[in-house]
């Protein structure tokens, strides 16, 4: 075992990891962070999207010793501390881009880095920006959508919900 | 997973060392392919050297013959980001799997792989880049020995790759929309000596040049300079995405396209 320290979603956070520990791993079973969801744990779904230094990864596919020493965000740390959400998230719930929400995280977290590298992305950017995060509930149109409002583009002429 | 050891050296030299320590040692770039074929024990070794955390293996520059300069543990993101001294390289890089992907994803790790259907080997053959490791620098041409087979040696790293900055260049990917890797790729590139072609995702035998459609774009760089020119898809990879012969007939639609966007 080795021990591990980052920061995740701005607090200190350090445990005793083996080698083969996924960062996924970490964050829910010693920091019991759940929010990051694990689908197929084959990097293909992004339900395990979280920053690692303020970049997008596939937790599952990253090994927390990889991580030690980061600034690691995850979907708990985007509400604010009043548990108020943050425009992202308000912008799916507003547009119904989720149904059963398994994705959620993931998707949130992926968008979150796409508006801060591109914050007015246009609907193409979003689509392929969220190329490696499948959804099997909502068909995009609301997460697309939900997107776009988030990035405070008008959404009024996007297909219907 | 079974479990493994985790070293992460911050000098080149370190990292042969541990690697030469233990014949049961492999180097860890971005994980992209090595995590998921560990969690399948299809490796199993007993030590990871990552290649993470040395600087003098990360970054893009410029060499002093004008070729663009790649650090071997470089992920895909700063390469699309940063190559823009030969830009058809960075948009290969800016088209790999996704963005998460391309965060962790090295190029080092690409090329070492050398995954029938990856990218990043058509760039390095058309380019006929030079793969610089701890020990040698190994030319394109006699880098790539086959589906997942390279000249490296056991413990040996990429520790660079420099590619000659062409004329013009472009790649073409017909992407496998389940895998997001290249169902069939084409990288085209103009020297001044001479057109390259390089073709991935195609062939059993892995990546592999087109020398019929290199001496014809060589004489004329159009794309109807490559009119009747076709390859036979009877040695062609054949699975539930597509046949050979499939397979064969995007090889030539794809490389049209790639000369007509890079005219
Ligand atoms: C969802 C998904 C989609 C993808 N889509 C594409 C795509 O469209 N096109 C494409 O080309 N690739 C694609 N990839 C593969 C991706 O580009 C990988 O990053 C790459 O193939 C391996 O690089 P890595 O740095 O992650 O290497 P790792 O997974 O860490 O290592 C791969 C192999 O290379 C060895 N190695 C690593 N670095 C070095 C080095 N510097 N020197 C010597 N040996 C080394 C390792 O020991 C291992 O054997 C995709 C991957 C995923 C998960
Ligand atoms: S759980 Fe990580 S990509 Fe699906
Ligand atoms: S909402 Fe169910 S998977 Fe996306």
């Amino acid at each position: 075992m080795t021990q591990v320290s980052m920061t995740v979603n701005g607090k200190a956070a350090s445990g005793d990891v083996e080698g083969r520990t996924l960062l996924s791993s970490f964050l829910r079973d010693q920091l019991h962070l759940t929010g990051t969801h694990v689908g197929c744990d084959t990097s293909q779904c992004g339900a395990c999207v979280v920053h690692v230094d303020g970049q997008a990864v596939k937790s599952c596919t990253m090994l927390a010793m990889e991580a030690d020493g980061s600034e690691v965000s995850t979907i708990e740390g985007q509400a604010g501390a009043d548990g108020s959400l943050n425009v992202i998230q308000q912008a799916f719930q507003d547009h119904h881009g989720l149904q059963c929400g398994f994705c959620t995280p993931g998707m949130v977290m992926s968008a979150a880095a796409l508006l801060k590298e591109n914050p007015k992305p246009s609907e193409a950017e979003v689509r392929a920006y969220l190329e490696g995060n499948i959804c099997r509930c909502t068909g995009y149109h609301n997460i697309v959508k939900a997107i776009m409002a988030a990035s405070g583009q008008d959404v009024g002429a996007m297909a219907a919900e | 997973m079974y479990n493994f050891d985790v070293v992460k050296p911050e000098r080149i030299a370190d990292a042969v060392k541990e690697l030469s320590d233990s014949s049961e040692s492999q180097p860890l770039g971005g994980g992209q392919t090595l995590i998921p074929t560990l969690k399948q024990r299809l490796a199993s070794p007993d030590k990871l050297v990552s290649l993470s955390a040395i600087p003098e293996m990360k970054g893009v520059c410029a060499g002093d013959d004008g070729s663009v300069c790649i650090g071997g543990a470089t992920t895909h993101a700063t390469v699309a980001a940063e190559a823009s001294a030969y830009p058809a390289l960075a948009a290969t890089a800016a088209h790999i799997g996704d963005p998460a992907v391309r965060n962790r994803g090295t190029i080092g790790g690409s090329l070492a792989n050398n995954d029938p259907s990856a990218c990043y080997p058509a760039a390095a053959l058309a380019s006929g880049a030079t793969i610089v490791t701890n020990a040698r620098e190994i030319a394109a041409d006699d880098y790539f020995q086959g589906m997942f087979t390279t000249a490296l040696d056991e413990g040996e790293i990429i520790t660079e790759v420099r590619f000659p900055v062409p004329e013009k260049a472009n790649y073409q990917k017909f992407v496998q929309p389940a895998s997001r890797f290249a169902l069939v790729g084409v990288y085209v590139a103009k020297y001044a000596d001479g057109v390259r072609v390089a073709i991935t995702g195609a062939s059993n035998d892995g990546v592999f040049r087109w020398a019929e459609a290199e001496a014809a774009l060589s004489a004329n760089f159009s794309a109807d300079a490559l009119d009747g020119l076709s390859l036979s898809g009877d040695d062609m990879i054949s699975d539930l995405h597509g046949t050979g012969a499939y397979r064969a007939h995007l090889c030539a639609v794809m490389t049209k396209r790639a000369v007509a966007a890079a005219a």
